[in-house]
């Protein structure tokens, strides 16, 4: 797969010092990196390493107990979900959290949510401005469909789904949103090599034709170092590495806690 | 947009026809591509409008009469408008395969001298950035789709919009410049030039005029009863003469609507939301509706399952003759009124056909079983042939005479005769000119008073019906003179679900073996069903259950062959299951999925050799070539079966 050089921008989100305790257990301790804008960012480590913990810090799920978030340059302590959601942050979840009874197109477009300014009555009553609005999201969610190739499933109940189309689906609502920072919970996890291929090309083609910042749990280290611009390893709730994936492969620590060697 | 209109002074070409029916029928919807989830159309008069842009684009890039255009994608009304805009510029079209592999593409690239190429999408400009080097012709290359080549800075490359910009530019700055090129156009010109992959050799440029093109497009008119309010969803490669004919030039000559899908994979949804009125499919299409019909059934509730067999049976009875206004039992005719509302009318609309006219098919044998089912259930399938030198037009069955086992009667102003050695001859208004450049081929091809030489295998029977044996060449006999037509054997053996593709041996042999190809759904359903756990292609397809199962069938086909003397020695007595499905890819098939039988015998040679020496197995190891074109093996040994046979009646009686 080949990256093409994309200029990164300035920081788009810092964390500083955040630790992240539930009673006895350290989820987090003093973790502190930056992602730049446009850049693809992994977090690795192994398993209860506490980086979904990371990610749910990020998107407001959790608030850590030290430390702090700067996301645009706005410093941030506590933040609901839905906060950082029309900030522009957008996610997806480990396990899928669709609806498994709505049909792909309509789980897509609650990503709309958001941008729908509408009023409750006039949504109901699908008159006037609800209706233009609606016309005017359909679009944006059939664009979405038409990036990733799911016409042939658009009206599919999501529970009907194989498990790669299901997390493709999840993909496309974390897009609908058309967020600034995406965070993606192990977006291969359960794929063979084909599907991992082709959400890696959506991941790469999310960050190149929507400049969209990305970062993302991965544990298939293939992916990781081919996708990412820079690694940022976490051990026990510790940070034990950070820097290009060049570095992170040859990061003593890192081999000794996760990687390994090959025999 | 602000229509166009082009003065012109003759009207017997097919640009001329496309601009007249702006005119004549400048408001209907002259054909509509799915998009985005919803389908775009364009009228008559758009579409003129269109094709005035495009051919003054590419005038502007300076493609001019006498060039030869590439068009390559799916079906898409920008690539249809790119034959009528090179048409009218007195250029001459030339449509790829869209799943042409790059060696493919390089050959037709330099035989045709391609200097432009208009391509619908990143992947064929990648394919076309690739053998550019190998093909110095090529100058220009546009583009239709956008997506991915925001990074593309080659010089060559243009995209559709800003052609069509340049073009609308162009025609403000000249006029009537169109319309002098349009009256420069002769009927006698060449319109389109269809490769043909050749079977046994390398593909050949079959060039076909304007005029054999409306000719043809009217006699299908005047014998199907086109008429400008018809439907028909354009899904089959635009490079395959039956394609061509249907959706551009009938399309033109009656003026009715195509209907482009949104992907390959939407093809059967699309065609839901459309119910063409005419629609042909090759016989492979009708079978995998069935099964689907079929497997789909097989999970329905009690009730449903009841509803089908027991309506499924009276149909079978007497559906088709009903169908044809034939003579059919009152009761039946009642119970058949019921089904139809329960059952039949809901299967065709969920098939997509609830407004068919006439369905056709043909290009291969179809299954006795299958054509019934069609029959039954009140569509009107029935059967044509032709081929790209005959621009499809040699036989139709006409309505009320379709028949399981022919291909129909002679079209106006179609002439057939059979040569001594059984071959079909032919002369028909489609008849092509001439293979581009070739003048050997096309001399070899005809016969001193113009017949074509269809290299098919036939005679004419007492109704005036043809029927088509198998290909001329391929027929051979076993070492005891039974005649041996292997295509007659291998479509038998196809009209079973679970079998794919089958190649049968046996020319000069004791006695025939065959070559298998699994239906990867029809038996990993059926293995299912069975509690037989696969995991995948190759794993499934060395099952000894499997192997079982395919016996069974196989015999049954020998059981049929037994009760005719002069069949009977040409039963099977051998077969395996190959690991792999034979693809056009490898040059195995041909992109129209003809098998071709001289490069599968050399390939698979050690194979053969394992048939006939009473070896229980073989080891063979394969080169398979992958859609980005690199190479890989696929290795394996394959179990051989031996079968059991009936004896011939005449055995029998002594």
């Amino acid at each position: 797969m080949t990256i093409t050089q994309r200029t990164l921008g300035s920081t788009l989100l810092k964390v500083d010092n955040i630790s992240l305790a539930f009673g006895g257990v350290k989820a987090l301790t003093d973790i502190s990196f930056e992602v730049k804008e446009h850049e693809i960012l992994a977090i690795i480590g192994p398993n209860g390493a506490g980086k979904s913990s990371m990610l749910n810090v990020i998107n407001g799920v959790y608030h850590p107990n030290n430390g702090s978030v700067t996301y645009k340059g706005v410093q941030r302590k506590q933040m609901r979900p839905h906060e950082a959601a029309s900030q522009g942050i957008a996610r997806t979840f480990q396990n899928i959290a669709l609806f498994k009874g709505m049909s792909v197109l309509d789980n897509i477009m609650t990503g709309r949510t958001l941008k729908m300014k509408a009023g409750f009555l006039s949504q109901c009553l699908y008159f006037g401005r609800a209706r233009d609005e609606e016309i005017e999201h359909r679009l944006k969610v059939e664009e979405i469909i038409d990036f990733l190739q799911i016409q042939s499933i658009r009206k599919t109940p999501v529970g009907r789904l194989p498990y790669g189309l299901q997390k493709r689906v999840e993909l496309g609502r974390a897009l609908a949103a058309e967020p600034e920072l995406l965070l993606l919970d192990e977006p291969m996890a359960g794929m063979n090599i084909e599907e991992k291929e082709d959400m890696s090309r959506f991941v790469l083609d999310v960050n190149d034709e929507f400049g969209t910042t990305i970062v993302l749990i991965e544990h298939d280290m293939g992916v990781v170092m081919d996708l990412s611009d820079r690694v940022v390893v976490l051990d026990y709730g510790k940070k034990i590495g950070d820097g290009t994936p060049d570095e992170i492969r040859n990061n003593q620590e890192v081999i000794d806690a996760y990687l390994g060697v090959s025999h | 947009m602000s229509e166009v209109s082009i003065p012109r002074s003759r009207e017997d070409t097919l640009p001329a026809l496309l601009f007249k029916n702006a005119e004549v029928r400048g408001k209907k919807t002259a054909i509509r591509e799915k998009d985005l989830g919803i389908w775009q159309s364009w009228t008559w008069s758009q579409v003129s409008t269109e094709v005035a842009y495009l051919a003054c684009g590419l005038a502007a890039k300076g493609f001019s009469r006498g060039n030869n255009l590439a068009i390559i994608g799916d079906n898409r009304p920008r690539l249809y408008w790119s034959f009528a805009a090179s048409q009218t510029l007195g250029g001459i079209p030339v449509p790829l395969y869209q799943d042409a592999i790059a060696e493919e593409m390089i050959y037709v690239f330099n035989d045709a001298e391609i200097e432009f190429a208009i391509v619908e999408d990143q992947e064929q400009v990648d394919k076309l950035l690739e053998i550019m080097p190998r093909c110095n012709k090529l100058k220009h290359i546009v583009y239709d789709d956008t997506r991915g080549m925001r990074h593309y800075d080659n010089p060559a490359l243009i995209s559709y919009d800003e052609l069509r910009q340049l073009g609308q530019q162009y025609l403000a700055e000249h006029a009537d410049f169109l319309s002098r090129e349009l009256d420069q156009c002769r009927p006698d010109d060449i319109s389109v030039i269809l490769y043909t992959s050749g079977t046994t050799s390398k593909p050949k440029g079959v060039c076909l005029s304007h005029k054999a093109c409306i000719d043809v497009a009217s006699g299908d008119m005047s014998f199907d009863g086109y008429k400008d309010d018809g439907e028909i969803l354009s899904y089959l490669p635009m490079a395959w003469v039956g394609d061509h004919l249907f959706s551009y030039a009938q399309s033109i000559v009656a003026g009715f609507t195509v209907n482009c899908p949104e992907s390959s994979e939407t093809v059967m949804i699309d065609m839901k939301e459309i119910a063409p009125t005419y629609y042909f499919a090759p016989p492979r299409v009708f079978e995998n509706l069935l099964t689907t019909v079929t497997i789909r059934m097989e999970d329905a509730s009690n009730l449903k399952k009841w509803l089908y067999r027991t309506f499924m049976a009276v149909a079978r009875r007497s559906g088709s003759e009903i169908m044809d206004g034939k003579r059919a039992p009152i009761l039946d005719r009642v119970l058949y009124a019921i089904g139809n509302l329960f059952v039949f009318a809901p299967l065709r609309n969920n098939l997509g056909m609830s407004r068919i006219q006439c369905a056709y098919t043909g290009g291969a044998a179809i299954g006795p079983d299958l054509y019934r089912f069609y029959r039954s259930i009140g569509i009107n399938l029935k059967q044509l042939y032709g081929q790209t030198e005959t621009l499809a037009y040699v036989c139709k069955q006409p309505n009320g005479e379709a028949r399981l086992d022919t291909v129909g009667s002679p079209m106006p102003g179609v002439d057939i005769k059979v040569a001594d050695k059984g071959e079909i001859l032919v002369k028909s208004p489609g008849l092509l000119k001439e293979y581009y450049k070739n003048p050997e081929a096309t001399q070899e091809s005809l016969t001193e008073d113009g017949y074509f030489r269809t290299g098919d295998a036939g005679f004419v029977d007492q109704d005036g019906h043809l029927k088509i044996i198998d290909r001329a060449k391929d027929v051979g006999a076993l070492t005891d003179g039974t005649m041996f037509a292997p295509q007659f054997l291998e479509n038998k053996l196809k009209f079973f679900p679970f079998i794919k593709e089958a190649v049968c041996f046996g020319d000069k042999r004791d006695n025939v073996t065959a070559f298998i190809n699994i239906e990867m759904e029809a038996v990993g359903n059926w293995a299912e069903r069975q509690g037989l756990g696969y995991s995948g292609y190759v794993d499934l397809a060395s099952k000894a259950e499997v192997y079982d199962l395919l016996a069974e069938c196989i015999e049954q086909v020998n059981a049929d062959l037994a009760e005719e003397d002069s069949l009977a020695g040409s039963q099977i007595k051998r077969f395996l299951i190959l690991h792999k499905e034979l693809d056009a890819d490898d040059d195995e098939l041909t992109r129209t999925r003809k098998v071709r039988r001289g490069f599968v015998a050399e390939k698979y040679g050690v194979l053969i050799n394992a048939l006939y020496d009473g070896s229980d197995d073989c080891f063979i190891e394969t080169q398979v070539k992958f859609e980005d074109g690199r190479t890989g093996n696929i290795a394996a040994t394959l179990a051989i079966r031996d079968l059991k046979t009936v004896a011939a009646p005449s055995a029998l009686a002594a």
